[in-house]
């Protein structure tokens, strides 16, 4: 049996599919956003088997970019998260509804 | 040529298919146990395997930086701050059972398993015939992995890298101001406020009594006894439930015979 390297690429679709599945079933603001974090991760992994079918490195550059901005969005939206834990005391997303209509 | 770049020619030597094959599905079961996960703390460290073991993927397909950065970037600061942030937010964290919206939990899955159906025969479809070239020509241009993405990252990319040292920096700034709680002067009361307060009418002014301790309890929930026999109910902490015990956990156990 040989496998080859779109293999990966499965697996990445696979993992972003289980992160978009939890962003949709689960209410806790923090478990949503490692869900969140979950389908970054498995696009920076397609990132980094693209950059090995094409023979260059700037899959692995753009891989590079996303883990900065994902690090800058965890900042923030955990800050975000805890004000509102402060306010609301909770975190859950169904009792965010202040905005609501 | 160096040992990974042997490992990055197509197919997937021997080798990186035994690294592939169990760590992938650590990888699913890590993704998976995530989301199933009840409690908060137990999907974070799940994630934390899945990341860990993408870090290793990304070192065996000739990406030796990043998976390095992966590791010490994701498991190590990004993780971190969730668990920090759960630990902050604590026992609140784990989820409620009950659906909002009804059967929106089975649609979420049925649409999860027809989106993913749906990328891999297109992937399938897609990458039948392509060859992966393999990074052993473009790592070994500059001298090695790092090398390689420096000379591109200060070079082609470098506005972007300019751009990405703004969003660092404004997202610092952000979480600074998000987190911090302004006080002003005025909204702490005085030690004079405080006295009177203590001694105004209605507030018990001495400190609480502490629970009573007797020879058949020393539970901080056994409430102390004033003079006229009663139990004192200030002399325990208002976290505690109030407890009695069943008749079974009084009945004598056995243990004196």
């Amino acid at each position: 049996m040989t496998l080859t390297p779109e293999w990966y690429l499965l697996l990445a679709a696979a993992l972003f599919t289980i992160g978009a599945v939890g962003v949709l079933i689960r209410r806790n603001a923090i478990v949503l956003f490692m869900c969140v974090e979950l389908m970054l991760n498995a696009a920076n992994l397609a990132l980094v088997t693209f950059s090995r079918i094409n023979g260059t490195l700037d899959g692995q550059i753009i891989a590079f970019f996303v883990m900065v901005v994902a690090a800058a969005e965890v900042v923030v939206g955990l800050a975000i998260i805890m004000s509102i834990f402060r306010t609301r005391r909770s975190a859950s997303v169904d009792d965010s509804n202040l905005l609501k209509y | 040529m160096t040992p990974a770049a042997v490992l990055a020619a197509t197919p997937m030597s021997t080798g990186e298919m035994w690294v592939f094959i169990p760590l992938g599905i650590l990888a699913l079961v890590g993704a998976l146990g995530m989301v199933a996960a009840r409690n908060a703390v137990h999907s974070a460290l799940f994630l934390v395997l899945t990341m860990l073991c993408l870090g290793v993927f990304y070192i065996v397909q000739s990406g030796p930086f990043l998976g390095v950065a992966q590791i010490i970037v994701y498991t190590g600061a990004i993780m971190m701050l969730f668990l920090f942030v759960l630990m902050l937010v604590g026992r609140d964290a784990s989820d409620s059972l009950i659906e909002t919206l009804r059967g929106q939990r089975v649609a979420a899955i049925l649409l999860g398993v027809g989106f993913a159906g749906l990328v891999c025969v297109g992937l399938g479809r897609a990458l039948a015939g392509t060859t992966a070239k393999g990074l052993a020509e473009a790592n070994s241009a500059h001298g090695g992995n790092v090398q390689g993405l420096a000379s591109l990252l200060f070079t082609r990319y470098v506005f972007a890298f300019e751009v990405t040292s703004a969003l660092l920096i404004t997202a610092a700034v952000g979480a600074m101001l998000l987190a911090h709680i302004e006080r002003r002067k005025g909204e702490r009361p005085t030690q004079p406020e405080q006295m009177r307060a203590r001694f105004a009418p209605g507030n018990y002014p001495a400190p609480k009594a502490g629970p009573g301790v007797y020879a058949t309890s020393d539970s901080v929930a056994t409430a102390g006894l004033l003079p006229d026999g009663t139990l004192a109910a200030r002399s325990i902490p208002e976290i505690l439930p109030p407890r009695e015990l069943t008749s079974s956990e009084t009945a004598p156990k056995g243990t004196d015979r």
